[in-house]
C-alpha cells in the first residue's frame, strides 16, 4: 500500500494532546495503523506531551492514594508483549468500533443510486460523528466545501478531486476553505471512513443528490 | 514556568540523565516486579500526573483516581514499554491521556472541560523544588524556551489545558487557520530542537 496523503501536523498535535473528538481520533488512529510515517510523527508529537508532563509542578499526592496504589499491585494482571500482527483487512482502531462482524455487518442506507452511507455509533457523550461512505465506480459527490475539521480515510478503492488521487490508506485532511467534487476512479467501489464535527454535515449533499437536476 | 525556563536558560547546565534512570527503573519493574523501583517512579510521576489532571479541570479527588489508574497501568504494562519510541515520561503521558479520554467517554461530556471552574495551581515552585528540578528539566526547558512565546502558549493550551483548536481560536480571538499554522510551526521547531538536544 503506497500512501501519498498524510495527516496535517496540526492534526497530529491535536491527536497527541488528546483534544480531538472521538470520531476524528478513530480516523487518525486507523490511518496511523496503516502509515509508518504518521506513526513516527505522532510519537514525536507525544514527546511534547511527555516534556510538558515532566515540566509540571508537583502536586502532593495523598498518602492514601500512594498506599492504595502500592497495595493493589499484587492483584493486577500484567500485560505481556503481543507477538505478531492482528489479522484482518481492517485497521485495528476501526475494527474495534465496528464490532465483531466488521464491514459485512455494517447497515448501509442508500442515499442515491450507487451511493450509500452507514453511521458508526460512538460513546453516548461523543460530540463528533463517524460514518462510512460507499460509492460505486464512476460516481461523484456534488461540489461541496468542508466545515472545520473533517477527516476522510480511504479504506478501499480510490477517488480523485482537484487536490489529487486518494487510494486505500490515504487520508484527506483538508483545510476548511477547500471545496471539492470527489469522483470514484477505481474499478471497484470506494469505501471511506469520514469523521465530521456535526452529524448534519452531509445533509445538504444528500438533498442535492436527491434532486434530479444534479448531474452526476 | 517562564521564570524557571529563563533561569535554566542562563544556568547553562547540561541535562541530567533522569530519563535513562527512569527507563532502568521501569525495566526492573518489568523484569522482577521490583516494588522499590516502582515506588521511585510513583514518587516522580504521580505528583506530575496529578498536577496535569488538575490543570485539565479535574478535582483533586478525580486527579488522584487518575493518578492511581495511571500508575497501576505503569506497573501492569511495564513490559510493553519500548525505549526507542520515547522517554518514560512520554509513555506515562500517553497512558494518562488515554485513561482520561476513556473516563470522559464514560461520564457526561464537559465533566473536566469546564475550565472557568478551577484555579490553575501556582506556576511558581518553592526554591528547593526549583533547584531540584533544575537539572532534569533542563533539556525540556531548553527546547520549550527556544520556541516563540505564542507557540509555547498554544502547546500549553492544547496539551495541558486540553482545549481543542477551535476553542483556542475563540479564546485567543485569532482565526482557526492561524492556530493551526502556529501549531505546525511549534511542532516542527520542537521536533528539530529535541533531535539536537537528546
Amino acid at each position: 500500500m503506497k500512501i501519498t496523503h498524510h495527516l496535517d501536523d496540526a492534526t497530529l498535535v491535536a491527536y497527541a494532546a488528546g483534544t480531538l473528538g472521538e470520531a476524528h481520533r478513530v480516523v487518525v488512529a486507523a490511518h496511523a495503523a496503516m502509515c509508518g510515517d504518521c506513526r513516527t510523527a505522532i510519537r514525536a508529537a507525544e514527546r511534547v506531551g511527555g516534556m510538558l508532563l515532566e515540566d509540571q509542578d508537583a502536586s502532593a499526592v495523598s498518602d492514601t492514594c500512594r498506599a492504595a496504589t502500592l497495595a493493589s499491585l499484587d492483584g493486577v494482571t500484567r500485560a505481556v508483549p503481543r507477538r505478531g500482527k492482528p489479522s484482518g483487512e481492517l485497521p485495528l482502531p476501526l475494527a474495534s468500533v465496528l464490532g465483531e462482524r466488521g464491514l459485512p455487518g455494517v447497515k448501509w442506507k442508500t442515499k442515491a443510486p450507487g451511493i450509500a452511507k452507514a453511521d458508526i455509533s460512538l460513546s453516548p457523550g461523543a460530540r463528533t460523528h463517524l460514518q462510512l461512505l460507499r460509492i460505486a465506480p464512476g460516481k461523484a459527490l456534488p461540489d461541496h466545501g468542508h466545515g472545520g475539521g473533517e477527516l476522510t480515510l480511504v479504506l478501499k478503492g480510490s477517488y480523485s478531486d482537484h487536490t489529487g488521487r486518494y487510494g486505500a490508506g490515504d487520508v484527506a485532511d483538508l483545510d476548511e476553505d477547500i471545496e471539492h467534487a470527489p469522483r470514484v476512479d477505481s474499478d471497484v467501489e470506494c469505501i471511506c471512513l469520514v469523521a465530521t464535527e456535526a452529524p448534519t454535515r452531509f445533509k445538504s449533499i444528500w438533498a442535492r443528490l436527491a434532486q434530479p437536476f444534479v448531474g452526476i | 514556568m517562564t521564570s524557571l525556563v529563563l533561569s535554566m536558560m542562563s544556568s547553562g547546565k547540561s541535562p541530567e540523565p533522569a530519563a535513562s534512570v527512569h527507563a532502568e527503573l521501569l525495566a526492573l519493574v518489568a523484569a522482577s516486579k521490583d516494588r522499590e523501583a516502582f515506588a521511585t517512579l510513583f514518587d516522580h510521576f504521580a505528583p506530575r500526573v496529578k498536577s496535569f489532571m488538575m490543570r485539565k479541570g479535574a478535582s483533586a479527588e478525580q486527579a488522584e483516581d487518575l493518578v492511581q489508574e495511571t500508575m497501576i497501568a505503569v506497573w501492569s504494562k511495564a513490559a510493553l514499554y519500548v525505549a526507542d519510541r520515547g522517554s518514560v515520561a512520554t509513555w506515562v503521558f500517553t497512558i494518562a491521556r488515554n485513561l482520561r479520554i476513556d473516563r470522559l467517554r464514560r461520564e457526561k461530556p464537559n465533566q473536566f472541560t469546564d475550565l472557568d471552574d478551577y484555579d490553575a495551581p501556582s506556576d511558581e515552585p518553592g526554591q528547593d523544588e526549583a533547584l531540584h528540578r533544575l537539572q532534569e528539566d533542563s533539556a525540556v526547558a531548553q527546547a520549550l524556551a527556544q520556541i516563540p512565546h505564542e507557540q509555547r502558549e498554544l502547546l500549553i493550551l492544547s496539551y495541558v489545558e486540553d482545549l481543542p483548536q477551535s476553542e483556542i481560536a475563540a479564546r485567543l480571538q485569532i482565526p482557526l487557520g492561524t492556530v493551526k499554522s502556529r501549531m505546525r510551526l511549534a511542532y516542527r521547531r520542537l521536533k528539530k530542537l529535541l533531535e539536537t538536544l537528546t
